[in-house]
């Protein structure tokens, strides 16, 4: 990565803060909100959002041959018939963790780190769980129906069945969805008032006037708004940990080998968290790149964003060590099976290649010379984002394909539409990202001018 | 109550939040009432020197997560007991543990629904144009500047004492602001 070779300014003395650089209330306020409203787009984001435009329109395309001709354009069929869309269902959902976990959970501890990337962390969170949405929808072979999962009074006098895991998987992501989003507005209020105040454009700042919603920054405004922030974190902490709980309840549930297990919700919560923090290093890295926002996003927030993947991906490990050994101790033969068709089966290279990637490799970060060294963590992000995308193949289609009974086995493989709707969900991603970078303000300004107040009266 | 009516108020600019902090702890021990302080950010002290220190925001969000509680359970339960009721392997048709992960979540949903609309209504907002903003130089209050606003309905507030005590407690500049 060529953005990511480029050597932050910040030195050894810089270290020790998260705010580097001289600030004031002022220019913290003009860098930030220059982005959105200086109109020097970079050419850079012009050529990314070309290329995520075209991924989006092989999404449509691909999402239009499914609706036309059902879902068996996949890959998908009997034993294997949860494939791709699940696969990234859970992928995505659980990238989405780490914004709330960023936005929620960091402000409870009151860790001052949090402040450069939560703004853009919670924007990940809601894109990744857009996309995670579409996934459920698509995989119902009529996805026409799917407001089946509401509960209304309808003619039919049918109502839906609130002992399946499925309706809790649809309640927890579509609240999931609905309180990061507003949890995410809430914390844009004061930023739109600034850029409302600072516009030039009469759109601008009609536009941004609306959003703001008039807001003035009041004395009162201000102490009824962050006690109302806070405790909408507090709701949102439990909620991130029960949504993914739910997620894996969507496997646990059931009896197929290699999903029938306690260890699910808190191994699956690790997980999300764990894959999250690398797509939040994932896109922080080229952005302070391109924006030069060193200075915000400081080697040490890198650093202790790289401390949490190596704690999170720790206990990751112990969940695929749990997996083996329970499948031993339970003395189930099809449990032993599962395990050694997963290690040394027809897909056993996906298993070796994920722990490579999330357990092997990661282990680096003990060295403070790579958390430190930028291309590096980008690399290591980069593959842990695939590691983790092969754990949910691994879960997901390995266990399926050689269940009880051998006659009934089979393999799974992914079809060109298979493909195109995954690396379209990842163009619908990074366009929502270029969007959002473009017309948002990416750091929350008005944290920002908090920190610097506090780190002032500390110094003082 | 002498204040002419086209006046809303004056609103004088501070050079720091320390100083603004001050000079509001002054201009309320004065016995101005109908005051309050701009900020391009929250300022610790700042709500509490005018003496306003509770919020019903905690209570609101309480009373929504309970609604939202009792409402997805009673839901759920009517759902699968009388409206619906399906016999799954001969368990009972209250399978409460069943019901608690969506109770859980509608908890959440409506508590924070609850918050946020409370903390907006609370606010007064949304409202999209105020007295305030026809000074020009407030538009700074969501940058880097610092101010207070002594509105002329106050019961104490007359013109020109009121702006001799905004600049007695060190404003840098006192503005008038039309109705």
């Amino acid at each position: 990565m060529s953005d990511a070779q480029d050597k932050p300014a910040a030195t050894e003395a810089g270290h020790s803060k998260f705010l580097t650089g001289d600030y004031t209330f002022g220019t913290v306020t003009d860098k930030i909100s220059a982005v959105v409203l200086s109109g020097q787009t970079p050419r850079s984001w012009y050529v990314g959002f070309a290329i995520a435009f075209s991924l989006v329109m092989l999404l449509l395309w691909a999402i239009t041959w499914l609706f036309v001709k059902g879902v068996g354009i996949w890959g998908i069929n009997i034993p294997v018939s949860w494939g791709f869309a699940i696969v990234n269902f859970v992928w995505w959902i659980g990238i989405g963790h780490a914004g709330t976990l960023i936005s929620a959970i960091l402000l409870l501890l009151r860790q001052q780190w949090r402040t450069s990337i939560n703004r853009f962390a919670e924007a990940m969170t809601l894109f990744a769980v857009a996309c995670a949405g579409l996934f459920p929808l698509l995989h119902l072979g009529r996805p026409e129906y799917f407001y089946y999962l509401i509960p209304y009074p309808a003619t039919t006098g049918v109502w839906p069945q609130f002992r399946s895991p499925l309706m809790w998987d649809f309640f927890a992501v579509s609240i999931y969805a609905t309180v990061s989003l507003l949890f995410w507005y809430v914390g844009l209020i004061p930023d739109m008032a600034t850029l409302r105040d600072k516009a030039k454009g009469k759109f601008a700042q009609i536009t941004y006037g609306i959003l703001s919603m008039g807001w003035r920054g009041s004395a009162r405004h201000w102490l009824r708004y962050q006690r109302a922030y806070l405790i909408l974190a507090g709701l949102a902490a439990p909620l991130v940990v029960s949504v993914h709980s739910i997620v894996s309840f969507d496997f646990s549930v059931t009896i197929v080998p290699g999903w029938h297990s306690t260890i699910f919700p808190p191994y699956f919560v690790a997980g999300a968290i764990y894959s999250g923090f690398a797509m939040v290093l994932t896109i922080a890295i080229p952005l302070r790149a391109v924006y030069r926002l060193h200075d915000l996003v400081t080697d040490r927030h890198l650093d202790n964003m790289a401390k949490v993947l190596l704690a999170s991906g720790l206990v990751v490990a112990y969940g695929y060590l749990m997996e083996i050994f329970m499948a031993w101790y339970s003395g189930s033969q099809f449990e032993q099976y599962m395990i050694l068709n997963r290690l040394f089966g027809p897909y056993g290279w996906c298993y070796w290649l994920l722990i490579a990637c999330n357990v092997v490799i990661p282990q680096l970060l003990w060295f403070r010379a790579v958390r430190r060294s930028v291309p590096w963590l980008f690399m290591l992000a980069l593959m842990i984002n695939l590691g983790m995308w092969l754990e949910r193949f691994v879960i997901v289609v390995v266990s399926l394909h050689r269940d009880f009974v051998p006659s009934s086995w089979g393999m799974y493989v992914p079809s060109f539409w298979d493909w195109a709707t995954l690396f379209g969900s990842m163009g619908l991603f990074a366009a929502l990202l270029f969007l959002f970078i473009r017309m948002l303000p990416m750091i929350s300004i008005f944290e920002m001018r908090e920190l610097l107040e506090e780190s002032q009266g500390e110094s003082q | 109550m002498t204040a002419p009516t086209s006046l809303y108020g004056l609103l004088a600019e501070f050079a720091d939040p320390e100083e603004l902090v001050e000079a509001t702890q002054q201009v309320h021990q004065a016995g101005y009432r109908r005051i309050d302080a701009f900020s391009p950010m929250p300022i610790e002290g700042l709500a509490e020197a005018m003496n306003f220190r509770r919020t019903k925001i905690p209570l609101v969000i309480l009373i929504g997560g309970i609604v939202g509680g009792i409402a997805g359970y009673v839901l759920q339960y009517w759902v699968a007991v009388i409206a619906y009721p399906v016999n799954i392997g001969g368990r009972p048709l209250h399978s409460w543990p069943a019901f608690i992960p969506v109770t859980f979540e509608v908890t959440i949903l409506f508590g924070a629904i609850a918050g946020v609309l409370g903390m907006l209504a609370l606010n007064g907002l949304p409202r999209p144009h105020h007295p305030l903003f026809g000074v020009p130089a407030f538009s700074h209050a969501s940058r880097d500047r610092f101010f207070l606003c002594i509105e002329a309905s106050d019961e104490k507030f007359v013109e020109q004492e009121t702006r001799e005590l905004l600049h007695r407690t060190g404003a840098k500049e006192v503005f008038d602001v039309p109705r």
